[in-house]
């Protein structure tokens, strides 16, 4: 499949501030799954410094901008083709050992009501093989956190959600996560993008999920929130310990004043995109 | 009676042949004349500026650390056998940092479990795959001696990120060579001043491939907050280099630069006297704001040298600790010179059982500790404090581990009543980056409290000049 | 250099005389006060002191009622007040600390050195200190730092920024000192050249140290007029705004020599000088003395800002 993507964030400011960097990861790298066919991120008025594809095998890139300035937009457009390959990210160069991704971080601390979920989950199932057990815990994370936008925010942690059981896919992710790691299975956060227009599924266009690592397969995705495994409506961009780790856009105003941000993203197959 | 210590200066036989001008020394200095000597001491301390805030504690931040003026003095041949075995350790410990930031083979092939490594919380997932100039993580090596008898050295730790005190073992040689330069004329001790060039050079032989010109050095320091910010100064300042915060400098496209008066100036390498973790925001601790958000995308392309390398700390964690030698002899083939304490691995259940057993024996030390905090020692402890420790120790076994109580060896040291042996450690100052450079000698912390094993600064612990007799 | 060293010595600077300012000011108002029933008493006198630095919410909020002894001690001691003599000197040494590199050790000696004495004044029972006492010693000690960073420091860039920091904040001061007088302090307008007023300008220039230079100067007859063109246009007058920006003119064209290079930062300070050495005094009156005066202000400031810029920040490429 071909999607097209169209990402603008645009911050303002209520008044000028010094200047803005920010390291972006906005560039989808290949593998199997996928594969670029044109690709620009583009912020005008800003320093952009040249992609380095980091330990993870994703881009990184910066971006500065000195001079006083009320608004930074950064705009990425793009064609990727992608391919089902049933969530399995095959041919993704990278340097990372999976088992340091078996660690936590504030946001994917697990409480007793996740530690009590995987128990349930796993109760009886001795022998169940990796990619089994996988699969259970993201049934069972989508089956206790509801999908409900607006009950959690950025900073929320898995604990938070579980305990509020909703939440939107970055809390799947992050209690899937929590979940993966009471196993012993390493996992991590993945941001991407979702062509979700097709089934209709009322997800944002700018998604996240989970991967797990899963002896003999290698890393394979889960999206809790779609109770599914990424296919070739996911454009995957790089992937971290949690959703600040991964974020797609991580940056800091100097001599900050009110921000607004504004984001837009249209994915979409390939023909549609005109359609706006 | 026998003394149960290794005394460095009086053995079985009597005087030991490096401290036979010192004897005289002492021994013919008037009580008078040893007051004075210490309050002129104390005095250029002071007037250096040379003081040490204590981490944890209240009280005077201006404190001086308490100068002991008898000398520790070393041979030239024990002093050739520490060199190798120091100069094996930093090879050992960089090849260690080179191959788990890539393949891992120690790990493949077993020598070393692969969750101590990458569970390991200084193990940075964002330098994984990367390659430092000349690969070197760990520039600057301090590595912790104890000495036990005539030929008997045990490291106590390794220090692979940024190891302080070397401002100590300059400025007690400064001090002493200004209050008996006699003793330099009738010893010939080897001189340590040349570390700051050697440092220097260090620094500017692991500039990035991309810098075509004398290379821009800096020393990046969390602030005059920081106990350590004077020898951040007196480092800088004997070097020649700019000391900055994380606010003098910025990303901009693939560099870093430094503010000054005439704009941007383009910085090759940063030493850096602040933790990973504050190092930049946009990739570690989003609120720290000592660092220089950006400076790891340019660190990654090559574009700056942050020494010693984010990550390094992996290197020189207690639990790692046990394998060091192990290192030694896989990445090098060769036997390891220097040998490490005994290592009970509380995370072990076996090892556990043992400490819980003998916890009066043992010294017993947090895996992520420093400075000589939360730790227990047996043999000089309280029931009550013993039971308590205990307590903590079945809460979290993974969390330390315990040695033997080591028979420190001792040294001449300056009391009320003339002098006394004293409990003493050595940290030398391994360099490693095009070639790999030791300065005869390191910092002598000696405990001043009578019977006392610890020798850290913040729990009482003085130092001393550490003299190398260079040879006839 | 390190911009931010520079900013330092800059700043430092900036505290010391901005810790004479006040100084001074509390030195007017205690003169002031001294003359009894000045239209309203003194309570207007030192509402209008406080006005002028911007404080007086401050103090209202945190003494209340203003008596004289409780606004000595905000203006010199209370460290809550940030342009209080403390306050300043605090600020200046902790800015001297920083760079005591930079600094010979006669210079740093001076600023820690005050700062030692005044915690050792701090300490004393405020009933056994009087005004003059507390503004002499000021002087005293600004004089003395300053005559350190005269005498020993290199003439390198960091003395440059030390002096543009001086001169600044000076013409800044100079000129509020005379919009407090002028504006501020006189009941209304019914009271010029009134007995109130003369003894107004005669404490004025006794506070700026500058009565007797004003009498040879203008052969002793007091008018509002000269003062203003003592105070503004006479370039012998060490604290005028002429003198000032002769200064500022000519440390940054130190500066623009030391790194080969000039910057707006010149540029803007040869405007605000050539409009200074060309002006007559008739031409302020004109203006407004209180109108000028502001807009003197901003300038000044809009300068500080263009050295910050160029400067203390280091992006200016």
């Amino acid at each position: 499949m071909i999607l097209t993507v169209l990402h603008k964030t645009r911050y303002e400011f209520a008044a000028p501030v010094g200047g803005i960097i920010q390291s972006l990861r906005l560039t989808p790298a290949k593998s199997e799954s996928q594969r670029v066919l044109d690709w620009s991120v583009e912020v005008p008025g800003a320093v952009l410094g040249t992609p380095l594809r980091d330990g993870a095998g994703d881009y990184v890139q910066t971006v500065s901008v000195r001079a006083p300035s009320t608004q930074i937009e950064v705009t990425v457009s793009g064609t990727v083709e992608t391919t089902d390959t049933a969530g399995i990210l095959r041919g993704h160069r990278e340097r990372v050992p999976p088992r340091a991704y078996l660690r936590n971080t504030v946001r994917t601390e697990p409480n007793r009501a996740i530690s009590d979920m995987v128990s349930e989950a796993l109760k009886a199932q001795e022998d169940a093989s990796e990619l089994e057990r996988a699969h259970l815990l993201a049934a069972a994370v989508a089956e206790a956190v509801a999908y409900q936008p607006g009950t959690t925010t950025a900073h929320t942690t898995a604990a938070e959600a579980m305990t509020a059981g909703a939440g939107v896919c970055q809390d799947h992710a992050h209690v899937l996560i929590a979940c993966a790691h009471l196993a012993g299975l390493p996992a991590r956060y993945v941001a991407g993008y979702l062509n979700a227009t097709e089934d209709g599924a009322p997800h944002e266009a700018s998604h996240a999920w989970a991967e797990l690592y899963i002896a003999g397969l290698g890393w394979v995705g889960f999206d809790a929130a779609n109770k599914c495994c990424p296919n070739e409506q996911y454009i995957r961009l790089g992937s971290g310990l949690d959703a600040q780790d991964a974020a797609p856009i991580r940056g800091l105003v100097l001599g900050g004043s009110e921000e607004e941000l504004a984001v837009s993203v249209l994915v979409a197959p390939q023909g549609q995109s005109q359609q706006q | 009676m026998a003394e149960p210590y290794f005394n460095e200066m009086y053995d079985a036989s009597g005087l030991r042949a490096p401290y036979r001008m010192l004897e005289g020394w002492h021994q013919n200095m008037p009580a008078e004349f040893r007051a004075l000597k210490q309050a002129e001491a104390e005095d250029l301390f002071r007037r250096y500026g040379i003081t040490f805030a204590v981490y944890g504690e209240g009280g005077d931040p201006d404190r001086l650390i308490p100068f002991d003026m008898f000398p520790r003095v070393f041979t030239s041949e024990e002093w050739r056998k520490l060199e190798r075995g120091i100069k094996q350790r930093a090879r050992a410990l960089n090849a260690f940092l080179s191959d788990v930031y890539d393949r891992g083979e120690i790990i493949r092939a077993g020598r070393i479990p692969a969750d101590l490594v990458y569970r390991n919380e200084a193990y940075e997932i964002a330098v994984a795959g990367f390659r430092p100039p000349l690969g070197v993580f760990s520039h600057i090596v301090g590595i912790d001696l104890v000495r036990t008898g005539a030929d008997q050295f045990y490291v106590l730790e390794d220090n692979c990120r940024t190891p302080s005190g070397v401002s100590y073992m300059l400025e007690n040689r400064e001090v002493m060579m200004r209050m008996f330069p006699h003793l330099f004329q009738e010893n010939r001790v080897a001189p340590v001043d040349g570390y700051a060039r050697l440092l220097k050079r260090t620094l500017a032989s692991v500039a990035p491939e991309k810098c075509d010109r004398d290379p821009k050095v800096v020393l990046l320091t969390p602030g005059h907050f920081n106990s350590a910010y004077y020898e951040h100064s007196f480092l800088a300042d004997l070097m020649g280099i700019e000391m900055v915060e994380g606010q003098d400098l910025f990303v901009e496209g693939d560099f870093c630069y430094m503010r000054t008066t005439e704009g941007p100036q383009k910085v090759d390498v940063i030493y850096r006297r602040i933790d990973d973790a504050f190092l930049d925001p946009l990739c570690f601790r989003p609120d720290s704001a000592l660092g220089v958000p950006g400076l790891m995308n340019v660190y990654r392309s090559g574009g700056v040298t942050i020494c010693s390398a984010p990550g390094a700390g992996v290197a020189d964690d207690k639990a790692i600790y046990t394998y060091v030698p192990e290192m030694v002899r896989f990445y090098l083939g060769e036997a390891p010179i220097l040998e490490n304490v005994p290592t009970w691995q509380c995370a072990k259940a076996d090892d556990l059982k043992y400490v819980q057993e003998h916890i009066a024996e043992l010294v017993i030390k947090e895996v992520h500790g420093s400075g000589g905090y939360g730790m227990l020692v047996g043999p000089k402890s309280d029931k009550a404090t013993i039971e308590a420790f205990a307590a903590k120790l079945a809460a979290n076994p993974s969390n330390y581990i315990a040695q033997p109580t080591l028979a420190l060896s001792t040294c001449p040291t300056f009391v009320n009543e003339g002098i006394a042996p004293r409990h003493v450690d050595l940290r030398p100052y391994c360099l490693v980056g095009r070639d790999i450079e030791l300065v005869p000698g390191g910092l002598t912390r000696v405990a001043l409290t009578e019977g006392s094993l610890v020798v850290n600064s913040s729990q009482g612990g003085g130092v001393k000049d550490t003299w190398v007799i260079a040879e006839e | 250099m390190l911009s931010r060293t520079a900013a330092n010595l800059f700043w430092m600077t900036r505290y010391l005389e901005r810790s004479e300012t006040t100084a001074r000011l509390l030195d007017l108002g205690f003169r002031n006060a001294l003359l009894p029933n000045a239209g309203g008493g003194f309570r207007n006198e030192w509402s209008a002191i406080l006005q002028s630095k911007g404080v007086l919410d401050q103090f209202t909020e945190k003494y209340g009622e203003l008596k004289q002894r409780n606004v000595e001690s905000f203006l010199f001691f209370d460290l809550d007040n940030p342009s209080s003599v403390a306050s300043c000197i605090s600020s200046a040494r902790e800015n001297a600390r920083i760079v005591r590199t930079a600094l010979t050790s006669q210079v740093w000696d001076a600023i820690n050195t005050s700062f030692q004495e005044l915690k050792a004044l701090s300490r004393r029972e405020r009933s056994s200190l009087e005004v003059p006492e507390l503004t002499d010693w000021t002087l005293r000690t600004s004089a003395l730092i300053r005559g350190s960073i005269e005498a020993t420091q290199l003439r390198n860039d960091g003395f440059r920024f030390m002096n543009l920091g001086y001169a600044l904040e000076r013409a800044d001061n100079t000129a509020r000192l005379l919009d407090v007088k002028y504006y501020v302090l006189l009941p209304s307008v019914a009271y010029v050249g009134s007995g109130l007023d003369n003894y107004q300008w005669t404490t004025l220039l006794r506070a700026l140290s500058a009565h007797r230079a004003y009498n040879w100067a203008y052969g002793g007859e007091l008018s509002a007029k000269q003062i203003a063109h003592f105070l503004i246009l006479n370039p012998k007058f060490p604290r005028s705004l002429l003198s000032c920006t002769i200064e500022v003119n000519a440390h940054l064209d130190h500066l623009a020599r030391i790194y080969d290079r000039s910057t707006p930062a010149q540029e803007t300070a040869r405007t605000l000088l050539a409009e200074l050495a060309e002006a007559r005094i008739e031409d302020v009156f004109d203006e407004g003395l209180h109108e000028f005066l502001t807009r003197m202000i901003t300038e000044n400031a809009g300068l500080a800002k263009c050295i910050d810029d160029q400067y203390l920040i280091g992006e200016a490429r």
